[in-house]
């Protein structure tokens, strides 16, 4: 039992980089390094080109700024610091957070719940949920942000008809305070199932005499999933909420496609996303946009970082 | 309607009462518990489908019926084929193209993000080489930059070299995906025992025969896996193309059908219906989850590698 923990431990994506022990006795392969970076080769070129490159790109030109008079110069961190004092930055970190504290958890929170459901006895019909519920993620989320979109509206969309038809006052979607618990549901619709299925298959491969033993000692399907089930796949859990927190803070399509139908409710600085890509194309300051894009990618990066170590500290205790 | 209705049908068909009362209490107690959690879980669907079914009904509309008549039920005149031939010939059937692009770069990318993730992947799990450990943390951390900090610069390095709004702009980028090498890391892993390789090896074939003839076969469904994922990321995606791609007649569906939608917005329905854009959603979705319901059994393998053996 143990050993199977340990043996799923290395989730943490940077650490899993364990060199094996067993292929010593072949080290005369390992000589050969011409033949592994071959074969290599032509991901890394690739990878270089349309990874590190722009990385690199972006960080050196975040370093300039452009002048009317006197063209392009050389301003340090200049860039990062008015970044820092952006309240167009801020306040679009700031949906995202909340994005992150109030959707995320909901999300995930569903997903297991479903996931164990889906895992148990309790349940009918499972194939019909596991591919309903899934369905929403294979849908281009731009498809589903202009779906969600009609919906919402009052001219087309089914719940004016229904509000109306009880005498309800109509719910107010696109208004400035609903839009972002709006952009969630959409958030929601499409992942949740997705999530599912990642902690789902989690669950299938837990060997099942362990809950035999449970059960002989009179534990209940909660004390199961409590005790035996969600520890196991904690791994699992862990990439869902790494995976979440990336996408969170890079949302994107849902706002601007938001934007179309309420534009005087989505500000070009909505999500740092949307700030940087107004600030490329609409304004032309692309050295203050790849600043801003950089400082939102260093913020994602502390945060699953973050995120990660404090998961590998607690399970070392 | 039909939705709810067969909620409720099915929700009270697990009635078990003449049967069940032989039977022990606790079974039968598992029971109504079971279609309590039933009932409610076909809810939660109820939900998740509301959207598909809310677009089956709308594409079956008159754009003013689309206005008039209750969103989600079929309104009296059925007008599919109507909306489905306006979609095709509008603009001189701008849609086509659009389709085939999306079909085009998804089926470029994934071919090749597949083939060079395999090819590393299967480096990384069965040669040992100085750099390994390093060149592999890069790959993996690179999964963990948001696209942003990619995308405008990938912009501007692609203007340079006078790729911007040429397919390459879209299928290049495309087929680098660190999360395929993980998975096809993994996957070798398991799949590529050493024996094999070393039998090949007595026998005297070179390297590239050995993963031709013996590798690649073994690493053929996480191969496809890797193929259906990278291709509905390309299908999917929308930054990319957009910020690199200008001219109408090299969109994506994606961009195209976002196009039209910021032009029924700004101009209220005179340019283009609302019908077109819902008919032209569904129809590229449709062609999605029906390869997706085809191919499930790879979609969930993918998966659970990737969360597994992390």
């Amino acid at each position: 039992m143990q050993q199977q923990l340990e043996a799923e431990r290395p989730l943490s994506l940077v650490s899993s980089v364990a060199p094996g022990q067993r292929f010593r006795r072949r080290r005369f392969w390992g000589r050969r390094i011409g033949l592994p970076y071959l074969f290599l080769s032509p991901f890394l070129l690739l990878f270089a080109l349309f990874f590190l490159l722009p990385l690199g790109y972006a960080l050196y030109i975040s370093l300039f700024r452009d002048r009317l008079v006197g063209g392009t110069i050389y301003v340090g961190i200049a860039n990062y610091q008015q970044v820092l004092h952006d309240q167009n930055f801020w306040s679009g970190v700031q949906n995202v957070l909340l994005v992150l504290l109030v959707q995320v958890p909901i999300m995930l929170v569903l997903a297991l719940l479903f996931a164990l459901l889906l895992d148990s006895k309790l349940l009918r019909f499972k194939t019909l949920f596991r591919v309903g519920f899934f369905l929403p993620y294979t849908i281009p989320s731009v498809i589903g942000a202009l779906l969600w979109g009609y919906l919402y509206s009052s001219n087309i969309g089914p719940f004016r008809d229904i509000t109306d038809f009880f005498h309800l006052p109509t719910i107010g979607f696109l208004t400035s305070q609903g839009m972002l618990p709006s952009i969630e549901n959409i958030v929601t619709w499409q992942w949740t199932g997705y999530n599912m299925i990642i902690m789902y298959t989690a669950l299938q491969s837990i060997p099942t005499d362990l809950y035999d033993a449970a059960l002989v000692d009179g534990a209940s399907g909660w004390d199961i999933a409590r005790f035996i089930k969600i520890p196991l796949i904690r791994p699992a859990i862990i990439v869902t909420i790494v995976f979440s927190i990336i996408g969170t803070l890079q949302l994107f399509n849902e706002p601007q496609i938001m934007g179309t139908i309420a534009a005087n409710v989505i500000q070009d600085h909505y999500t740092p996303n949307l700030y940087a890509y107004n600030l490329a194309f609409t304004n032309q300051e692309y050295n203050y946009s790849a600043a801003v894009s950089f400082a939102l990618g260093a913020i994602a990066f502390a945060f699953s970082y973050i995120f990660m170590l404090s998961t590998n500290r607690r399970e070392q205790r | 309607m039909a939705i709810t209705e067969d909620m409720s049908v099915a929700a009270n068909v697990p009635a078990p009462e003449q049967s069940s009362q032989q039977r022990h209490k606790q079974q039968r107690k598992g029971w109504t518990g079971q279609s309590l959690v039933t009932a409610m879980m076909l809810v939660c669907l109820v939900y998740f489908l509301l959207p598909l079914f809310w677009l089956i009904v709308s594409a079956t509309k008159t754009n003013s019926e689309l206005f008039s008549s209750f969103g989600l039920w079929f309104a009296p005149d059925f007008h599919l084929f109507n909306n489905v031939g306006d979609l095709f010939t509008y603009d001189g059937g701008i849609y086509t193209t659009w389709l085939g692009n999306t079909i085009y770069y998804a089926g470029c990318s994934a071919l090749g993000a597949s083939l060079l993730a395999t090819l590393a992947g299967y480096v990384f799990a069965r040669f040992r080489f100085p750099g390994r450990t390093v060149v592999f943390a890069i790959i993996l951390g690179s999964i963990m930059v948001p696209n942003t900090a990619l995308a405008i610069p990938l912009y501007l390095l692609l203007s340079k070299i006078g790729l911007i709004d040429t397919p390459l702009a879209v299928i290049l980028p495309s087929m680098v995906s660190p999360f395929g090498v993980f998975l096809m890391r993994v996957y070798a892993d398991q799949a590529v025992p050493e024996e094999l390789l070393d039998a090949g090896r007595v026998d005297g074939a070179g390297e590239l025969r050995i993963f031709w003839s013996i590798a690649l076969r073994l690493l053929t469904p996480g191969f496809v896996t890797v193929l259906l994922f990278s291709f509905v990321g390309t299908w999917n995606n929308y930054f990319l193309p957009l910020l690199v791609l200008s001219d109408p007649n090299n969109f994506p569906v994606t961009v195209g059908l976002e196009n039209w939608n910021s032009l029924a917005a700004t101009f209220g329905g005179s340019q283009i219906l609302f019908t077109q854009i819902i008919t032209g959603s569904l129809v590229s979705i449709a062609l999605l989850v029906a390869g997706f319901l085809f191919l499930q059994r790879y979609w969930q393998n993918g998966l659970s590698f990737g969360s597994l053996k992390g």
